[in-house]
């Protein structure tokens, strides 16, 4: 794993904030700070990528949730939005691409009592990983998957993805989009998650609150949060910047908690139904595993926790 | 008496307005200099009407910025609830 980061102080020398002089004695620190690896930063998103603002949320999610950080391991696959991993002082694994899930799995199998967080992209969780996802929902695996969808491959300049809205141009599909896109709340949904919310970058507070929601809650739970990407998405379909996206999530998001999931696909310019449309109990699948294993094997069987490693 | 401060990372801002955009009360705005990768960071014009909310803090995706309550007013409160 890249955990045990040294000291911030180790990390060399970094600009500062401009504290105004009167408020020096009772300025705190960017509550996002201790969660950074100060070291990489500037981060390699574009000016106006939304990726950084989700990153905030999540920071502050962390500290209202008063998670034990040393519990908590970071998942990511490859993409813009895998760099996630990489930038945040915590423990945390960039795999392979498609892979996220796969490794979280076996992380939270062998160490059950790791709160994993799989952060990543729609292409990486849906388009090569989509068989993965769907069988952690199925199987109600206790982790978290947080999708920043930005509807391209944004590392790889912008190719078409399973989400990708009818009708928009990206570099590998020149005369438009034909392929309908996955709807992500409904496939998680009628695959098994618990929890399951979509958010954009402008609902910062309602972000980190789902956020809050999802470390406290058992089982697989989901969030997909709609990003700016200005430099592939937007460029190619002349929708403007990154705060032009920001004002368009304002003015056009609609928020229905509860909401069927089969009726919040997103398309090109329409509504973007947001809240959190799922939120119920199944049994987890580790709890499945132990009682019908305890049941099957009676005093054979040992729980993980409890086995020594030599 | 501002109710709350704000802190600018300039060197690490990219430009992008959002905490300008989106500052409920309006406190910055894009300044016309420069940092050394020739973006234009946000400046601070009514310092006076800062909360502290830290909305700027959220929305900014390069960890450039960041609000906080100004204890004094808390204080403030409080003396004013004793008397
Ligand atoms: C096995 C494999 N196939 C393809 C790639 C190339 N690749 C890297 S990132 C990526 C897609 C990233 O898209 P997404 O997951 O949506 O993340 P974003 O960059 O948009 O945040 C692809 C196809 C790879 N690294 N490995
Ligand atoms: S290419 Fe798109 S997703 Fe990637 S960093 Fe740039 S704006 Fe963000
Ligand atoms: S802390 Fe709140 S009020 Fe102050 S500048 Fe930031 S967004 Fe504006
Ligand atoms: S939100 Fe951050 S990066 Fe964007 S203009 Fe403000 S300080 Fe700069």
């Amino acid at each position: 794993m890249n955990g045990g980061v040294g000291d911030p102080a180790e990390l060399g020398p970094r600009p500062e904030a401009e504290i105004p002089p009167e408020a020096c004695e009772c300025a705190p620190e960017n509550p996002v700070e201790q969660f950074l690896r100060t070291d990489r930063m500037p981060h390699i998103w574009c000016p106006g990528c939304g990726i950084g603002t989700t990153v905030n949320s999540f920071a502050r999610a962390l500290l209202e949730a008063k998670v034990d950080l040393d519990r908590v391991a970071v998942v990511s696959g490859i993409g813009c939005t895998g760099r996630v991993a990489g930038y945040v002082r915590l423990d945390s694994f960039h795999t392979t691409h498609g892979r996220a899930i796969p490794f979280a799995t076996g992380l939270k199998l062998a160490n059950p009592n790791l709160l994993v967080v799989v952060y990543s992209g729609d292409g990486d969780l849906f388009a090569i990983g989509g068989n993965h996802i769907i069988h952690a929902a199925r199987r109600n695996l206790d982790i978290k998957v947080i999708c920043v969808n930005n509807f391209v491959y944004g590392m790889t300049g912008g190719q078409v993805a399973p989400t990708t809205p009818v009708g928009a141009t990206t570099t590998t599909t020149p005369y438009g989009c034909f392929e309908p896109a996955f709807n992500l709340p409904a496939l998680m949904d009628a695959a098994g998650a618990v929890y399951v919310a979509r958010w954009t970058s402008y609902h910062v507070r309602q972000l980190t609150r789902a956020m809050v929601d999802i470390f406290r809650k058992k089982g697989f739970c989901f969030i997909e949060v709609i990003t700016p990407c200005p430099t592939l998405y937007q460029r190619k379909n002349r929708m403007g910047e990154g705060l032009d996206a920001m004002k368009y999530y304002k003015e056009k998001s609609k928020v229905r908690h509860g909401a069927p999931t089969s009726e919040v696909a997103l398309t090109l310019d329409g509504d973007i139904i947001v809240g959190k449309f799922v939120d119920r109990e199944r049994p987890e699948y580790m709890e499945l595993m132990r009682s019908q294993l305890a049941a099957q094997l009676g005093d054979r069987y040992v729980e993980v926790e409890h086995l020594v490693c030599s | 008496m501002p109710k709350g401060y704000v802190a600018i990372n300039v060197e690490r801002c990219k430009g992008c307005g959002f905490c300008v955009e989106f500052c409920p009360t309006h406190v910055l705005a894009m300044s016309s200099a420069f940092n050394s990768k020739g973006y234009h960071p946000p400046h601070v014009v009514n310092p006076d009407k800062c909360t502290g909310c830290d909305l700027c803090g959220m929305y900014c995706p390069d960890f450039a910025i960041y609000g906080w309550k100004a204890p004094e007013s808390k204080n403030g409160a409080k003396r004013d609830a004793a008397r």
